[in-house]
């Protein structure tokens, strides 16, 4: 009862000439959490774009005078070990991250849904040798997979990018696949092929598009994912070197200042926090918004 | 039930031909002359040739590749150049260590996963559900590395409770062990719970719907027992198989905290490998640590054809 109650409300509402993105934004939007996701996105977004006109310093300025003060009128939220600005350095840590999150989700998607789509589409021995390799890189954890690629290219933030992307690649190789598996007997692909498309057409013009949902809120959650990594590999010295800004790797000089100068390590890990959190909320709010079933 | 082992294994079998070689390939990615990087400052070319004749580098990949597979099938996975000791001495020598750390992060990551994960399905959308929502959300958003950092902030430095680093074996010292990991196991659970929690509750959720369950409280039981025995024992089922499968992220997650840690477990080794560039080491520990993995969720799957007679033929 109160499930056909609900859907009356949802139809009453809903126009009828709705395209599918209003219905999805719609749907989004009426999820607070999803809301608040993309409010620390979109926030996160302009302050890595507006980073030199909101930062009150040169993040790389070294101030000896100012050496692990602690936050005040003139450095909000402190000093670090060189007498840099946390704030600043906070500030100009977004552009890594988010750089990190969104390059590397390219990549992975930009070899792993062409890489899908063929392993679905084909089948056979193709689908059977790109699915045996995603098994394998699946097999090697993401972390310890892309501290070795990192490592064997050299530490850099373009190679942890690299790594990320190259890590994250299989879990797009499957989803793809599996969702072109699942599409590839509908009507309108037998249609497609009956009228005589070409299969890269039927795989780019009519699959795609059709998974894409699928693949939007798969990669709103690996961006979580990819920063999370950037961070992790920063930390340890793989990702962005100094004296370039990043959250990662502000954490590990702060680990050394712990005692007399915690505030260097409490903001840039609640900066990755809210990075995080923010990709994971959007991924959860879109996978509900997106959902087919609960149209 | 042979048939379905004989076939799961065979199956393996390509996964890690492929496993093998990926982690091999590693190597050509080494950019210039890897026997250049292996003498480091060393210039004098005949040291360089005899590193390139003593790693078989002046040969083709494929013959580099079947000598390195044979040295893994015969147990020899190379030797360590920063430390001149087989790689799997090393391994042997660190694995205790990390296991020690994910067991207890298990323990304590199943205690509050599971336990967080059938309050919040019993008490669906309630108060009490959201704040388990929101704490297993932020479980998962959190860094673990900044999560140690901040503990030892503040039970290490403010507190002066337990020790900020190190390491003591516990059939040394068993409660000293249990001071020194008991931070760490925590912070590597710390998501892993997380993740626990979030599948207990979609499991427990559909368990409270089935026909079981309502026939239980049909019967007059009480909601307990209905709860923690009859819902609970077959929604812990796809949990377990579904905490296999993240596994791969706990061993993960020891890499970075037992950096954080100083903990010399197998997290520590492959990072001081990697700056060490002794990447014999680093190849070694990625392929025992996928063939772990691999080897936990056949675990995995064998436990649930088990416990789910249907499955067994």
């Amino acid at each position: 009862m109160a499930v056909s109650d609900q859907s009356t409300v949802i139809a009453a509402t809903a126009p009828a000439d709705e395209t599918p993105l209003r219905r999805a934004w719609r749907r989004l939007v009426r999820r607070k959490s999803a809301v608040l996701g993309l409010v620390i996105v979109v926030a996160l977004v302009v302050v890595a774009i507006l980073a030199p006109l909101l930062a009150p310093f040169d993040p790389t300025q070294q101030a000896y005078a100012f050496v692990r003060k602690a936050p005040s009128l003139r450095n909000w939220l402190g000093t670090d070990e060189s007498g840099r600005d946390v704030l600043s350095r906070v500030i100009f840590g977004a552009r890594a991250s988010l750089l990190a999150g969104v390059v590397s989700v390219s990549i992975a998607l930009s070899i792993g849904v062409p890489i899908g789509l063929l392993a679905g589409y084909r089948g056979g021995w193709v689908d059977a040798l790109i699915s045996r390799i995603t098994d394998a890189m699946l097999a090697i954890p993401f972390l310890i997979l892309a501290i070795a690629l990192a490592a064997f290219l050299g530490p850099s933030l373009t190679n942890a990018m690299i790594a990320i992307g190259v890590t994250a690649t299989p879990i797009f190789v499957r989803l793809t696949r599996g969702q072109v598996l699942v599409v590839k007997t509908e009507d309108y692909v037998e249609a497609a092929r009956a009228v005589g498309n070409g299969p890269l057409r039927i795989a780019f013009r009519h699959i795609l598009p059709n998974i894409a949902p699928a693949l939007l809120v798969q990669a709103s959650l690996t961006i979580a994912a990819a920063i999370i990594a950037e961070a992790s590999l920063s930390f340890l010295g793989l990702g962005q070197q100094p004296p370039a800004p990043s959250w990662g790797s502000m954490l590990n000089t702060a680990q050394r200042f712990l005692t007399n100068a915690p505030w260097m390590a409490i903001w840039p890990g609640i900066a990755i926090f809210l990075a995080v959190l923010s990709f994971n909320l959007l991924g959860d709010g879109l996978r509900d918004a997106l959902d087919p079933k609960e149209r | 039930m042979l048939m379905f082992l004989g076939k799961r294994l065979l199956q393996l079998l390509p996964t890690l031909f492929f496993v093998s070689v990926i982690i091999f390939g590693l190597q050509q990615l080494l950019p210039g002359d890897p026997a250049q990087a292996m003498a480091g400052e060393e210039q004098n070319p005949e040291v360089l040739a005899e590193i390139r004749k003593q790693y078989r580098l002046d040969q083709p990949f494929y013959v580099q590749y079947v000598y390195w597979v044979g040295g893994v099938l015969t147990g020899n996975l190379g030797e360590s150049m920063r430390l001149k000791e087989p790689v799997l001495t090393l391994i042997a020598q660190k694995f205790p260590v990390t296991l020690q750390l994910a067991l207890m992060a298990i323990v304590i990551s199943l205690g509050v996963g599971v336990s967080a994960g059938i309050i919040s399905a019993v008490r669906k959308n309630t108060k009490l559900d959201y704040v388990v929502n929101v704490l297993a959300l932020t479980g998962i958003s959190t860094p673990n590395f900044w999560l140690g950092i901040m503990m030892i902030f503040f039970f290490s430095v403010y507190l002066g409770w337990l020790p900020a680093s190190g390491y003591v074996s516990p059939f040394e010292d068993f409660w000293l062990s249990i001071k020194t990991t008991i931070m760490p196991a925590f912070v590597l659970g710390n998501s892993f719970a997380a993740v626990l929690m979030r599948h207990t509750r979609s499991a427990m959720l559909s368990a409270m719907t089935s026909d079981y369950v309502r026939t239980a409280r049909a019967k007059g039981l009480a909601e307990r027992v209905v709860v923690l025995k009859h819902a609970m024992r077959n929604a812990l089922t796809p949990v377990i198989t579904l905490g296999a499968l993240e596994l791969g992220t706990l061993l993960s997650g020891a890499v970075l905290t037992e950096q954080v840690f100083s903990i010399p477990g197998f997290g520590k080794l492959i990072v001081d490998s990697v700056f060490n560039r002794d990447y014999a080491v680093v190849q070694g520990v990625t392929l025992v640590t996928a063939t772990t993995y691999i080897l936990l969720n056949l675990a995995a799957d064998i436990a649930y054809v088990l416990v789910n007679p249907r499955l067994r033929d």
